[in-house]
């Protein structure tokens, strides 16, 4: 067994995991560990091979290859180490890791702990989709490491279904490589993924965009052969009369991400129904005292801008605790998803300041007015010219004691203008 | 000759479809657009539409099998496929720095195709 004691411990080297490390040697811990599966630091930046990163958060934009490494040689500048290939096993409450690599078992002792897990994609299992079980069925960001790291093409004629930008960016990349992109299908009335990405994926190729249609038969012995995409009603059902079969080799899945926190589970992190990762409060700290989460094991963010700029920030809070600057409360006000939110972050809150608050809507909307209600008392409104749910929200709100000591929940709501 | 066309504004989420009348180099919205950003827009678009591109090409004793790519500026859109077909035909020697140019002039753009990682020689 190899025993390590250091300060901040971050499972997971991707963006939120090198931002949340940075974070943390930035604001006084000397030893930063990261620890990632993969034999190479990033996640799944590398594979996302085109541009737009970085627009919000430096001003420019860079492609996912070039954000990453521009983050690893931050990091590796600033002394933070890094296990690659190695797996952590096992989470415990009194924030010990146990890990393992090629070199043997770890059992690594820190200060505090920040988890980046990152997410996963669904797949056909989590909708369900009826039918044969041949090849040539991949989930989109499978397909994109496929094609954009190892040179494999997954094949000719591709349809997709979900239109989250994973789908829309890999049919573009499909056609650049010349296969046959026959068409996104999308169960909702609307795309799922940036208009910037409707308009420069699609439609730059005439590539159809099938919105309120679904796909309802898988058909193939070895390979795909074809599937069978209906329209659906306003409950989502598919109406009869409406099937259409398309000859295809290929079905991607951009249905949508999970956060991943298995191990957040071993040790009983509670979880949110509504985001799929762990309940934190305003300093990213999760119900295990010491333990932090950040990026896509938290919540399924937009972009990666926003996504590291909230890292950092639980990368700080992870350094202040290792530290021994404990923020520990036993007061504090839950945060709740009212009317039309889907979800919110922080899930709580225990110490009065300006806090930042994310949040997703439930249905689009031109206009709306978004309010925080502490009972009776508003705390916050704010109009907002236009609310998509696949923009996240962000505000920064200034929660004072009185509202943290008061017996109301704080709730979150969205009101038509 | 007059050509009139719908762009969709992707600026902001609203997505206006904005109308716009082309007769040579004069151009005119017609109708859709809410705000200014959306004008300016639907301007470059029906005038000069352009995209960033990136792609991959070939290693030759790399870490990885490709290197991905990028044009050091906007393509013309009309131009996109010939400079794939050059970015396809390409193949470079391990080791590559990110910045680095892999094609100059491609497709005779007068734009580059950049390094946008850096690959290690094995």
């Amino acid at each position: 067994m190899i025993n390590l004691d250091i300060d901040v411990a971050v499972i997971g080297a991707g963006p939120a995991g090198l931002a949340a490390a940075i974070s943390a040697r930035e604001n006084g811990s000397k030893d930063v560990l990261v620890i990632d599966r993969n034999s190479w630091l990033g996640g799944i930046l590398p594979q996302c091979i085109h541009d737009g990163f970085g627009v919000e958060e430096l001003g420019t934009s860079l492609t996912g290859p070039e954000y990453s490494e521009m983050y690893i040689e931050n990091a590796q500048k600033l002394g933070i180490d890094f296990l690659a290939k190695t797996m952590v096993l096992e989470l415990k409450k009194n924030l010990e890791i146990i890990a393992i690599n090629n070199k043997g078992l770890y059992k690594i002792n820190a200060k505090s702990i920040v988890l980046a897990m990152g997410c996963r994609e669904k797949t056909r299992w989590n909708v369900m989709i009826p039918g044969d079980r041949p090849s040539g069925i991949y989930t989109a960001g499978v397909a994109q490491g496929f094609i954009n790291l190892y040179n494999i093409m997954v094949g000719k004629n591709v349809v997709i279904l979900g239109s989250g930008d994973v789908g829309l960016i890999v049919a573009r990349r499909l056609k650049f490589e010349g296969a046959n992109v026959l068409g996104v299908v999308e169960i909702l009335p609307y795309a799922g993924g940036l208009p910037r990405n409707v308009v420069q994926c699609l439609d730059d190729y005439d590539i159809p965009l099938y919105l309120n249609h679904t796909v309802t038969y898988i058909k193939g012995r070895e390979r795909l052969e074809s599937v069978t995409i209906s329209q659906v009603d306003e409950n989502k059902n598919p109406v009869s009369g409406t099937d259409k079969e398309i000859k295809c080799d290929t079905l991607l899945l951009s249905l949508g991400l999970i956060p991943e926190n298995e191990l957040s589970k071993q040790i009983d992190i509670e979880l949110d129904g509504l985001t799929g990762g762990p309940v934190v409060n305003q300093s990213f700290e999760t119900t295990v005292s010491g333990i932090f989460a950040c990026g896509n094991c938290l919540q399924v963010y937009d972009t990666v801008d926003i996504l590291s700029i909230g890292a950092k920030h639980a990368g700080k809070y992870a350094a202040k605790y290792a530290s021994g600057k404990n923020m520990i409360s036993n007061c504090f006000v839950n945060v709740i998803a009212g009317k039309e939110v889907r979800y919110v972050i922080p899930q709580m809150i225990s110490k009065p300041g300006k806090i930042l608050f994310n949040l997703r809507v439930e249905n689009p909307k031109n206009s709306a007015v978004l309010y925080i209600f502490s009972g009776d008392y508003e705390v916050f409104k704010k109009k907002l010219p236009w609310a998509y749910p696949s923009n996240m929200i962000e505000i920064e709100v200034n929660i004072t004691e009185d509202i943290i000591k008061s017996d109301n929940d704080l709730e979150v709501t969205i009101d038509d203008r | 000759m007059t050509d009139e066309k719908e762009i969709t504004c992707i600026i902001c989420p609203i997505s206006c479809k904005i109308s716009v009348k082309l007769d040579g180099k004069n151009f005119e919205v017609t109708s859709g657009s809410k705000c200014i950003k959306g004008v300016e827009y639907a301007r470059a678009e029906a005038l000069d539409p352009k995209r960033m591109l990136t792609s991959s090409v070939l290693v030759n004793k790399g870490d990885w099998p490709l290197l991905s790519v990028k044009s050091s500026e906007p393509i013309p859109k009309n131009k996109l496929f010939h400079v794939l077909k050059e970015i396809k035909d390409a193949k470079i020697d391990a080791p590559v720095k990110l910045g680095q140019t892999v094609i100059k002039n491609v497709a005779n753009t007068k734009i580059n195709i950049i390094a946008t990682k850096s690959i290690k020689r094995i």
